[in-house]
């Protein structure tokens, strides 16, 4: 009986588990904090434990769902809304992302919190909570609601525990997010009344029917929602201030997962159901990517924190994700998808590397440290292999999602795909200037000679607890450059369904802006 | 056998791997036998290759283990090929890479990181020959940045001392452009063939049709020669490989002279069918090779660092490797990688036992009179000198004359600057030599010190040595009355089978245009041998004589001065200017912060009024009743 209900509610247990336990440990009180610790990391390592035993022991069903829950849920203005969500091709590798970044996270700055660290941690197990609902939930409004429930846990996380200016990117974070969303949500509310219901499938026929430039006024309305997020080119701005002022676990959360969710809207979402306006827009949206690459990589260069570096560098990393997506091809979709993966654990791990050394040394500028590569060996081995990662050396996940995205812009349909996939090589370049050169001045050199410089503080190497938090991310950058297709099978299908939609002859805008009298009425076969 | 072909590039890995995790507590005789041992043990396993491989139909076998990358039309499988291209090269990387190995573990004994040396060295091993083996051109970029990742790494060794690390950034960073190049050119070529392992596309390219695609092939082919120019240190990417000194003088000689910079020559060869449909590419490559043969060879001949002058020689030999594909001579061109790689292998590693006897002085000015104290070193130096200079009957005279007869015969002024350079060549390795080993010393401190390196040392150059005199037989070119063999070993990786590759007669003066440049190059031996046998007197007074000259090459045409205001300044600049002007004062001043400042100026303005005392709101009401009356009433 409960071993029933537990299987047919997996999903479920998977998104409110990690809340339930987050706002059970709230009860402690502060002086508990090690305690509290403790629970949320065998909270999180058990939810990564189920999910990872129920995942790899389920197998798809013909439309490529491996699992689902779906309930009628409410009315809104007699649109039905379903609690509907499931786990499918596109998002199983990114919800397994989130599961595993949790635990990690928690481990890696196990004591970096010294001020009320419970309660961070709950609000940090809440962030999880909401970021699964979101990636799993495939009704559009219960998409939104999840979305909007991932802020006020990143608001707090950033404004209570954040550094010096924290309130600014506090502030900054939660109006450039509302801003983007509240548009989209006028458009979803939009579509939502045409297709007279909130599932997606629905509406993308019902956009079919609609005006060709009223397509075009929707999908901006979604795409600037999830290009915000990404952040795309030049939306950017908050992600920098966000990433500096976060606490290092905010960092890693917000650069491994939360990033993720603007370019799996765009994908899940923003594409499928306005394919037409998608393709329409799709170089307007490649030449902006491009430019995030080469901008956020240049900026990154002449930055002199090194958390700020590589929040830069976030910019320009996630421009490869909006490319792939972008250039409508399947190699570049599903380069795209895996370079959100990549992302998520290279500069996730980038973020956890540079909180150990602010742990130590309490400073985060360059110009503090030299010389770094002597006293903490280990340390220095771990940085150079997640930052060759980052700069996309073949054989590590880098290299393929940038591979394939750049073949998949190269031979994308639109006039300046060419071009573009050729100045997009350039961030493969400065990738390795700002990267490389910021290494060669941190870790390399004589020591720094002041006294109260950053390396002075470096009095010991990365302990066992540190280090077990970067094997199993070493271990995963090796395995997802040597044998990438573990994590692009699933999507595979899915991909080339949506995309064959996309570009079918049914989903094409009308010459002219006549809604045609009925949707055109397509049948799946078509699309093959 | 074949199923332990794998093993070739995977046993250094293991190798490197072990060393890594073990090396510092298994201590330096064990790390120095699994070193050694791992790379002599790849070289055996290639040698059976090579004759499995001389036994397949068609002298090529190909196993694919695993795809490697596969989404949608785009398949890249794990695969090696055993091709003579291949073949030949993977002996060279793993035969030579063993006894730089072995000269290595007496090299750095005495150094604190000696198993992260190891460890470095190994995995260059096996990302070499993961480059050379690889069966398509994502697998052969593997090894190709994985190369450059071991020479930053070994060019930055000394990490506590400010310049190396700087020269390995530099390396990585020049072979990094050139690697656009290949990831361009490798798009390019997918785009339009649909596959990128090296079989497919040479077999599809030879069904192409002349008017569909030459575009595109010459635009490929130009990409890849540029990834190529960076890692073989041509024009204008040239300028980390004499930075790279800053490594120690082993891996100077594995890697920046006879294995990794002749990855560029190997790439074109490799796709060498595609690079005959591109005329254009192979005139382009031709010239770059000859200016480059010639520009770096007037630096060699002002420089003080016995290292720096070998580093600008090896600049100008991949120079004139380039000179010999452009003009159509791939086969000349490898031929002059395989014999380059024995006597520049033997002039590094000479340079090092000179160093090393000498307490790391590397200048040339401080040493002389070292005949005696270092014969072994002397000797086998000495033939590589006659090597590299061209003397008739030593390796180098066969492979270069060859390349600069190719060279006349698509234009004499190809010839002209190769055979000037190959005078310039001959000019500063002898006074290399008379700097070193003749006349009186200049240091006596370092002079009384000087002893003869151990065996470790001495065999690989007594071996090496034996190469530089030996290897150039195996391709007398016809005109000395000999069959070229490489040439025709090499032809099926060259030709893959296809007619219009094939080669035409050879027509021209041969015989006189040896006879031309080997008299000349014997002269400019001999002048600079004099000039310099009795110490630097002459050529203090040559200096002066020439001031503006002297200084320019002394300092390298101040090209790195200029990279630095023409491109890496204003780069940081233009990053400046977008940080600092467009996010902070456009994006956030004006698209974020004022909207914000501006609503809370107007939430400011309208809280004014809300007092919360009476006597304001009835004045307030007031004088809106009045403007109301005096509205309806006018």
């Amino acid at each position: 009986m409960l071993t029933n209900w537990i299987n047919t509610h997996l999903l479920s247990i998977l998104v409110f588990a990690p809340v339930l336990w987050g706002a059970f440990l709230l009860c402690f009180p502060e002086r508990q904090a090690p305690l509290v610790k403790l629970l949320a990391l065998l909270g999180a390592l058990g939810i990564f434990a189920v999910a990872v035993f129920q995942m790899f022991h389920l197998t798809p069903d013909p439309t490529g769902v491996f699992l689902a829950e779906h309930h009628p849920w409410f009315s809104v203005v007699g649109l039905p809304v379903d609690y509907h969500v499931a786990l499918d091709g596109l998002n199983f590798w990114l919800v397994l992302l989130t599961v595993f970044i949790v635990p990690l996270t928690l481990l890696g700055t196990w004591n970096s919190l010294k001020q009320r660290a419970g309660a961070a941690i709950a609000l940090f197990l809440m962030l999880e909570g909401a970021i699964l609902g979101a990636l799993l939930s495939q009704d559009l409004l219960l998409f939104y609601l999840f979305w909007e429930a991932m802020l006020p846990p990143m608001y707090f996380l950033i404004g209570i525990w954040g550094g010096a200016d924290r309130k600014y990117a506090a502030n900054k974070f939660l109006l450039f997010t509302l801003a983007g969303s509240l548009l989209w949500l006028v458009a979803l509310l939009y579509i939502a009344s045409k297709a007279g219901s909130f599932a997606p499938v629905l509406m993308t026929q019902a956009a079919l029917a609609l005006p060709f430039k009223t397509q075009c006024t929707l999908f901006l309305a979604f795409a600037l929602a999830f290009a915000i997020k990404v952040p795309l080119f030049p939306l950017h701005t908050w992600l920098p201030d966000a990433h500096t002022e976060a606490p290092t676990a905010g960092s890693v959360i917000l650069a491994g997962v939360l990033l993720k969710l603007g370019g799996y809207g765009l994908l899940r979402f923003a594409v499928p159901i306005f394919p037409a306006a998608a393709l329409h827009y799709a170089q307007p949206l490649a030449i902006l990517s491009v430019i995030a690459i080469v901008y956020g990589a240049l900026v990154a260069m002449v930055q002199s924190d090194i958390k700020k570096l590589v929040a830069y560098s976030s910019v320009s990393h996630m421009g490869f994700v909006v490319l792939g997506v972008a250039s409508m091809t399947v190699v570049g979709t599903q380069g795209a998808i895996f370079q959100m993966l990549n992302h998520g654990i290279s500069t996730g791990a980038l973020f956890l590397l540079v909180g150990m050394l602010y742990d130590r040394a309490h400073t985060r500028q360059i110009a503090d440290f030299g010389g770094v590569a002597k006293r903490m060996p280990i340390f220095t081995f771990f940085f150079l292999v997640v930052t060759l990662s980052s700069i996309g050396l073949p054989l590590t996940n880098g290299f393929v999602g940038e591979f394939l995205i750049l073949n998949g812009t190269y031979t994308s349909g639109f006039g300046w795909g060419r071009a573009i996939a050729i100045v997009a090589t350039l961030g493969v370049l400065l990738g390795a200037v700002y990267l490389l050169w910021m290494v060669k001045r941190v870790f390399w050199g004589p020591e720094n000679p002041r006294e109260d410089s950053g390396t002075a503080h470096l009095h010991s190497d990365l302990n066992a607890r540190e280090i077990a938090v970067m094997i199993p991310i070493v271990v995963l950058i090796f395995w997802m450059g040597l044998h990438h297709r573990t994590f692009t099978a699933h999507s595979e299908a899915p991909v080339i369904k949506l995309l064959s939609e996309a570009k079918a002859p049914a989903a094409r805008p009308a010459p002219l802006a006549h809604a045609p009298e009925a949707a055109p009425h397509r049948q799946p076969e078509e699309a093959h | 056998m074949h199923k332990f072909f794998w093993l070739i590039p995977i046993l250094p890995l293991l190798g490197s791997a072990l060393i890594g995790l073990f090396g510092k507590k298994a201590g330096k005789p064990a790390v120095s036998a699994l070193a050694v041992g791992t790379v002599a043990g790849s070289f055996a396993l290639a040698l059976f290759a090579f004759f499995a491989m001389k036994a397949a139909p068609g002298s090529r076998i190909e196993i694919n283990y695993f795809e490697w990358m596969a989404v949608d039309t785009l398949k890249v499988p794990m695969g090696l090929v055993f091709d003579p291209l291949s073949c030949i090269m993977a002996l060279m990387v793993s035969g030579i890479g063993a006894l730089i190995h072995l000269y290595s573990v007496g090299y750095m004994w005495e150094e604190e990181g000696f198993a992260r040396y190891f460890a470095y060295l190994n995995l260059f091993v096996f990302f070499m020959l993961t480059l050379v083996l690889g069966s398509s051109l994502p697998l052969l970029f593997v090894g190709w940045e994985g190369v450059g990742l071991c020479s930053y790494l070994l060019i930055g060794y000394y990490f506590e001392t400010d310049y190396a690390p700087a020269a390995g950034l530099k390396a990585f960073l020049t072979n990094r452009v050139g690697d656009l190049g290949m990831v361009i050119g490798m798009m390019a070529l997918f785009a339009h063939f649909g596959t990128l392992t090296v079989g497919e596309l040479l077999t599809r390219s030879g069904h192409l049709s002349p008017e569909l695609g030459f575009g595109v092939i010459t635009f490929a082919t130009m990409m890849m020669f540029v990834g190529a120019t960076g890692k073989s240190a041509q024009l204008p990417l040239y300028v980390w490989l004499p930075d790279a000194m800053a490594g120690p003088t082993p891996v100077s000689a594995l890697i920046h002279a006879a294995t990794m910079v002749t990855a560029g020559i190997f790439l074109v060869c490799r796709l060498a069918p595609l690079y005959q449909l591109a005329p254009i590419t192979l005139t382009t490559i031709a010239w770059v090779g000859a200016a480059t043969a010639l520009f770096a060879a007037t630096i060699g001949l002002c420089q003080r660092d016995i290292k720096k002058v070998l580093a600008y020689s090896t600049v100008s030999q991949l120079g004139y490797m380039f000179l010999g594909l452009g003009a159509a001579g791939f086969a000349a061109g490898f031929f002059h990688v395989f014999t380059h790689a024995w006597f520049k292998a033997l002039l590094f590693l000479g340079a090092g036992s000179v160093i090393h006897a000498m307490h790391h002085e590397q200048d040339l000015f401080k040493m002389g009179g070292l005949k005696n104290k270092l014969p072994i070193t002397f000797w086998t130096m000495l033939i590589a000198t006659f090597a590299i200079m061209g003397f008739p009957g030593f390796s180098g005279f066969f492979s270069k004359d060859e390349i600069l007869y190719l060279a006349y015969l698509k234009s004499p002024v190809l010839w002209a600057m190769g055979l000037i350079g190959a005078c310039f060549t001959s000019f500063y390795m002898w006074r290399l030599m008379a700097l070193t080993f003749w006349g009186e010393p200049r240091d006596h401190h370092a002079y009384e010190h000087a002893h003869e390196s151990p065996w470790t040392m001495a065999a690989p150059l007594a071996v090496l040595a034996a190469g530089s005199l030996f290897a150039g037989w195996w391709g007398v070119p016809e005109a000395f009355g000999g069959h070229f063999a490489v040439g025709k070993f090499l032809a099926p990786s060259l030709t893959f089978g296809q007619t219009h590759a094939a080669h035409g007669h050879h027509e021209g003066p041969a015989i006189l245009l040896a006879l031309i440049s080997t008299s000349l190059a014997i002269a400019a031996g001999l002048w600079g041998f004099f000039s310099y046998r009795n110490g630097i007197a002459v050529a203090e007074a040559r200096g002066a004589k020439w001031p503006i000259l002297h200084r320019i090459l002394f300092n390298k045409y101040y090209v790195d001065e200029g990279l630095e205001k023409v491109v890496l300044g204003p780069t940081r600049g233009l990053g400046n200017i977008l940080w600092k002007v467009f996010d902070v004062i456009i994006i956030d001043g004006i698209g974020v912060n004022l909207p914000g400042a501006l609503a809370r100026i107007s939430g400011d303005f309208i809280a004014f009024f809300q007092t919360g005392r009476v006597r304001n709101y009835a004045l307030a009401m007031t004088i809106g009743a009045l403007a109301l009356l005096w509205i309806f009433l006018k």
